[in-house]
């Protein structure tokens, strides 16, 4: 399970393993190790209760997208005019597809688009927190999470604080 | 009557161009006695977007029609305008950054294109669209031929032959590998051009460079922050308020080396003084947007600046919100204008700032004289204080319920207004020497921001807060005013509420008529004294460029560039939304993509014949 935890190691593998097929998995959670959610495959997934309070990594997730990367993609993963709306696109992307692109980019320019990805492998304060984006992304596309901040959370648990600050430095 | 006189001068002058020595004085001299002419981004050294011309009246607008159209090839957002220099017209695009010299006397075809090579790659460290506000402008002299000056994304600087499109000179005015990109419009005063930078929210440090037209060399760079050798203060002379500023104040209100990636970018407008030979500009948002990593007043971002364009050193700076925690750039335009205060005449500067407040300086002196919320509803402070005794003067009095400072990291601080948009942002205002009055395009939205720490990478995202905008609680429902402004009383005058934010640059005419462009494509125009809307027409995409006029062969023409982008397309095109406000399905919450698509586009306007020719 530690491993699940290692975001470096993920991005590394996915990068050497090339694109995987796309994802059209059950978005169900089905393990629950301190606080973090995955689906029967293995890939980390949300858990919103019937009260409407999300896991920690939802949460997180929110935060740091609509930091890092609402001012492309919109806020809430909408969509600009000039970049793809995520709550869309990231249900036909594999969780190592989304690794991939996150953390190497992509260009799309041509005579009629002007769009670059740039990449953020090098980029703590996305990369220590890709799975919650992905998370908080997952939840949004399937519909189970509305715009906005969502009202009520989990609390953070000791192994999120432990990564954080070890990933943060 | 009138309009003939015009054409006969604007055709004497262009004939009459070629012999001034200064392209200052030359340029200066077009642009106030040749109005059938647009020669600098900002319509004059004053930034007034003002014309004399008055074929287009307020009895005749509404029958205006399009007189031609041009696609720019181009689909991302499409701010700043053209200008218009005799037969020719010019104007850049969004990246690839391609300029276009039209040919105005030969049905619009084009005299020549330019099309810079870019490193793709630039687009992924622009923070708000691949937008260029323009190119300059500058007449020959003995020294170089009529030039254009473009700023690319890229930094690079590009001096061009107006009449051929050639390369004349290139500089790299920054470090796109760090995140230093380029926006906005150059300035051409004497004999070089200003260029400022982007990249604030990349942690770059801002700064405002002057290069010789002639040869692109740097005369001088004056950074946002820094010892005093960088950021050109001179500690005895330079004011702050009336005081001087000390021994090295761009560093001494930091801890540590936060300033090195402190922001404070320049990439708004630039207006010029001759008679006092000052030259003034604003400065962008300290780094981070989490302001507990940044103690101190992070002197000098968030600052209108007066410099020497001869040395760069500064005669007076005010900062206006100090230690920021909002994103409340202080780069938007700066109008110099001479107005009655109380019997007396003052030579003033203007600036409707992001932090929704409206700034009223001497722009000889630096002294505060109005600083009025040109929005009611922007409660993060309550007033900027106005007592030269206090130790709070000139510093706006900040709300604690809306500090994200006093909130705290990872806490969300709600209902902060404005948004971090700012009650407006670079769409410049218009000023009108008749009415003396100020017609400025508005943002009427509001924020929730929650800080967080952050770790600097470079050329990596340096943001630092988790944003949420929405608009304006409790009121029209739309996210935009457009808006009249009195600079002497801090009041306003009338106020047009608008779905979404006004992104458009205005423009004010002797014909007692003001225009601005919406964010749903249309081209509007209103009556200067009432604000009274005289005619709209939908382009093909929305509009956040600027609204500009100029003549030829006789008869006026209103011209504005189309395509929907900028930040403004990030949030609004999709749409605001705020759960939590419970205002219901008014019209904010449509989204703007319901109303217009991308589209790049030049539409010019004139009357018909028959109506033109009986004015």
């Amino acid at each position: 399970m530690m491993l699940k935890h290692a975001i470096r190691g993920v991005v590394l593998a996915a990068c050497t393993a090339g694109f995987a097929s796309a994802q059209a998995a059950d978005p169900t959670a089905v393990e629950n190790d301190a606080g973090k959610y995955f689906d029967a495959e293995g890939y980390p997934t949300f858990n919103i209760a019937e009260d409407g309070t999300v896991d920690f990594h939802t949460y997180s997730g929110f935060r740091r997208f609509n930091s890092e990367c609402h001012v492309c993609h919109g806020p809430d993963g909408v969509g600009s005019t000039f970049a793809p709306a995520l709550v869309e696109s990231v249900q036909d992307m594999s969780y190592e597809d989304f690794v991939a692109v996150v953390a190497g980019g992509r260009e799309n320019v041509g005579s009629g688009n002007q769009n670059v990805m740039p990449a953020f492998g090098t980029n703590p304060n996305i990369m220590c927190y890709l799975d919650d984006i992905y998370i908080y992304l997952r939840a949004r596309g399937e519909g189970d999470l509305p715009r906005g901040r969502p009202a009520k959370k989990e609390a953070k648990s000791d192994v999120f604080a432990e990564m954080e600050d070890s990933c943060m430095g | 009557m009138k309009s003939g006189l015009l054409g006969a001068v604007s055709i004497a002058a262009v004939t009459a161009v070629a012999w001034s020595a200064s392209a200052n004085e030359q340029l200066q001299t077009m642009a106030e006695e040749q109005p059938g002419e647009w020669v600098m981004p900002t319509g004059n050294y004053a930034n007034w977007r003002y014309s004399e011309l008055d074929q287009i009246d307020k009895d005749n607008v509404d029958q205006l029609q399009v007189a031609w159209s041009m696609s720019t090839g181009v689909l991302r957002g499409h701010e700043g305008n053209p200008l218009v220099i005799g037969d020719t017209m010019y104007f850049s695009t969004p990246f690839p950054n391609n300029v276009f010299a039209v040919d105005l006397a030969n049905d619009g075809i084009i005299k020549w294109k330019y099309e810079p090579q870019q490193d793709p790659q630039v687009i992924g460290v622009m923070c708000c669209d691949t937008v260029n506000r323009g190119v300059a402008y500058a007449p020959e002299t003995d020294a170089y031929p009529a030039t254009i000056i473009l700023n690319q994304a890229d930094t690079t600087v590009v001096a061009l032959s107006a009449d051929t499109g050639q390369v004349l000179w290139e500089v790299q005015n920054g470090d796109p590998g760090k995140g230093e990109t380029a926006t906005m419009a150059p300035q051409v005063v004497k004999d070089k051009v200003l260029v400022g930078n982007s990249g604030g929210e990349y942690g770059v440090l801002g700064h405002m460079t002057a290069y010789d037209i002639a040869t692109g060399e740097v005369a001088w760079r004056a950074f946002s922050a820094g010892p005093d050798d960088m950021t050109l203060l001179d500690p005895e002379n330079t004011t702050h308020l009336g005081e001087p500023v000390g021994v090295d104040s761009g560093t001494a209100t930091w801890e540590g080396d936060q300033w090195q990636i402190g922001g404070g970018t320049t990439w708004g407008w630039i207006s010029y003084d001759p008679e006092l030979d000052l030259v003034y500009y604003g400065t962008g948002n300290p780094s981070t947007w989490n302001p507990a990593q940044r103690p101190g007043d992070n002197r000098w971002s968030m600052t209108i600046m007066a410099r020497d364009p001869d040395d760069g050193m500064a005669k007076w700076l005010y900062q206006m919100t100090p230690h920021d925690e909002w994103d409340y750039d202080g780069v938007n335009e700066m109008i110099l204008a001479d107005l009655d205060f109380e019997g007396e005449e003052r030579k003033v500067v203007v600036h409707p700032d992001r932090n929704g407040f409206a700034y009223t300086l001497d722009r000889e002196t630096g002294e505060l004289l109005v600083a009025e919320k040109y929005d009611p509803f922007v409660n993060w402070a309550t007033h900027v204080e106005m007592d030269p005794e206090s130790d709070q003067y000139g510093r706006p009095q900040v709300v604690a319920e809306y500090s994200t400072e006093q909130g705290g990291e990872d806490t969300n601080t709600a209902g902060i207004c404005p948004a971090a948009l700012g009650t407006k942002d670079q769409q410049p205002s218009a000023y009108s020497p008749e009415t003396k009055l100020f017609y400025i395009p508005t943002n009427h939205v509001c924020m929730d921001y929650e800080p967080f720490r952050v770790s600097y990478t470079a050329g990596q995202p340096y943001v630092g807060a988790t944003l949420s905008m929405y608009p304006t609680p409790e009121s029209h429902g739309g996210m935009g005013n457009f808006i009249a402004w009195d600079a002497v009383n801090g009041e306003i005058v009338w106020s047009i509420p608008e779905q979404f934010s006004v992104w458009s640059g205005a423009l004010a005419t002797a014909g007692d008529v003001v225009f601005y462009g919406t964010l749903e494509g249309y081209l509007k125009a209103v009556d200067m004294e009432t604000g009274e809307e005289l005619y709209r027409f939908k382009t093909g995409s929305g509009v956040i460029g600027n609204v500009m006029t100029y003549e030829h062969e006789g008869e006026q023409y209103i011209a504005v560039l189309s395509g929907v982008g900028g930040w403004a397309g990030i949030g609004l095109a999709a749409g605001l939304t705020d759960p939590a406000a419970g205002l219901g399905a008014v019209g904010g919450y449509a989204s703007l993509s319901d109303y217009t698509n991308l589209g790049g586009q030049l539409t010019v306007f004139k009357l018909p014949e028959e109506v033109a020719s009986s004015e």
